[in-house]
């Protein structure tokens, strides 16, 4: 017998499909308008950018990294991915008020596993997560999900690489989620 | 006529607000098929929750039509889009590395913003990694410098490197989504057979 968790008894969520569908049409409008498509992670370097910026204006400019991305009269914050990402959060926001998925801060963890446990790894991921973006140029959403549909080669090749690799150490961290 | 920013027929600025609005969509979109759940996203590799693979190879195959519909009837000019660009060696391990990510934290980018804004600390911390992680990247930058610009092949497309026209690419993705849809719901009807709760 299949049960729902019985705190968001029958939380329901969009069809997959017309999710899909809806996301295509999204980024078929991103492009005609903006020429780009959507993304997230370098939103985030933009953040670290600025971060750096704030901090010591002069060793960031001279910076390898982050240097790159200073222009003069400029904040780096001054990106279309970092207003996209806004917005990703607000609308993320309103789904999950229509939805009641709204709650209290809490800890989601599989049911192996205890909260701690999985503050640990998510910091872990996380970490992995902002190293890799930048070696591979986006992220899900950036590189796989918008390279892909752009049919550019990096995209899916990143895009496959993503999920065979996880699927890879998926028995490994098995206990993580099931 | 598009795309409209790169032909000037929009400013700058509008072209950043939109940016507010298309974002708006896609948080909407991620958080409304259930992205907001680390559980759900991991759901893919153990058989139990397939909405990353039937959201994502669905928003691919109707981008990809619709792209290659736009360009036909001339509505949209393809050459003036930007393709991301392929730097073999370092892309090659940020996939490995992020897929390890993705298996260990549940999360990707996206999808802990969207759980962030509906309580997740998970998420939050999560959040946090990534901007240790970009920290860390470019501390170790100047020794990698050389490897992150290795195997510059341009902006290359999928017909570029094979030959193979945009049509047959966008073809081939829908009949490998379509198959990997009906596999995927027999998988899900077996897997659910087994386990009490997947849906958080």
């Amino acid at each position: 017998m299949i049960k729902y968790n019985s705190k968001r008894e029958g939380t329901h969520y969009l069809n997959p499909y017309l999710g899909g569908v809806l996301m295509g049409l999204l980024m078929i409008v991103t492009i005609f308008i903006s020429g780009r498509e959507l993304g997230i992670s370098g939103a985030v370097k933009d953040t670290v950018v600025e971060t750096a910026h704030a901090i010591s204006p002069a060793a960031a400019k001279a910076h390898p990294y982050y240097g790159m991305y200073i222009k003069d009269g400029q904040s780096p914050m001054h990106s279309w991915l970092v207003f996209e990402v806004l917005g990703v959060f607000i609308g993320a926001l309103l789904s999950g008020i229509i939805y009641k998925r709204v709650r209290k801060p809490f800890v989601e963890h599989g049911p192996s596993i205890s909260s701690k446990r999985r503050l640990v790894v998510a910091l872990i991921g996380g970490i992995l997560w902002g190293f890799g973006t930048r070696l591979g140029r986006g992220c899900t959403s950036g590189a796989a999900l918008s390279g892909s549909s752009t049919f550019s080669f990096g995209g899916v090749m990143v895009m496959l690489l993503i999920f065979a690799s996880a699927y890879l150490f998926a028995w490994l961290f098995r206990k993580l989620w099931t | 006529m598009g795309p409209l920013f790169p032909n000037g027929l929009i400013s700058g600025d509008w072209n950043l607000v939109i940016a507010v609005f298309i974002g708006f969509g896609f948080g909407f979109l991620l958080e409304a098929s259930g992205f907001s759940s680390s559980r759900n996203l991991a759901g893919v590799f153990y058989g139990y929750n397939f909405v990353v693979l039937r959201v994502f190879f669905t928003a691919v195959i109707v981008a990809m039509v619709g792209l290659l519909y736009f360009n036909y009837f001339g509505w949209l000019d393809l050459s003036k889009i930007f393709i991301l660009p392929t730097f073999l060696p370092s892309m090659i391990v940020g996939g490995v590395v992020m897929g390890l990510g993705f298996i260990i934290g549940g999360f990707c980018p996206g999808t802990s913003f969207t759980a962030i804004v509906i309580g997740k600390l998970d998420a939050l911390v999560f959040a946090v990694g990534l901007f240790i992680g970009i920290f860390l990247f470019a501390e170790v930058f100047p020794y990698i410098e050389h490897f992150y610009y290795s195997g510059n092949l341009g902006h290359v497309t999928l017909t570029d490197v094979t030959g193979i026209s945009a049509y047959w690419w966008a073809f081939g993705f829908t009949v490998i989504a379509l198959s990997a849809f009906w596999a995927s719901w027999l998988i899900e009807k077996k897997v659910r057979k087994r386990i009490k709760e997947y849906k958080f």
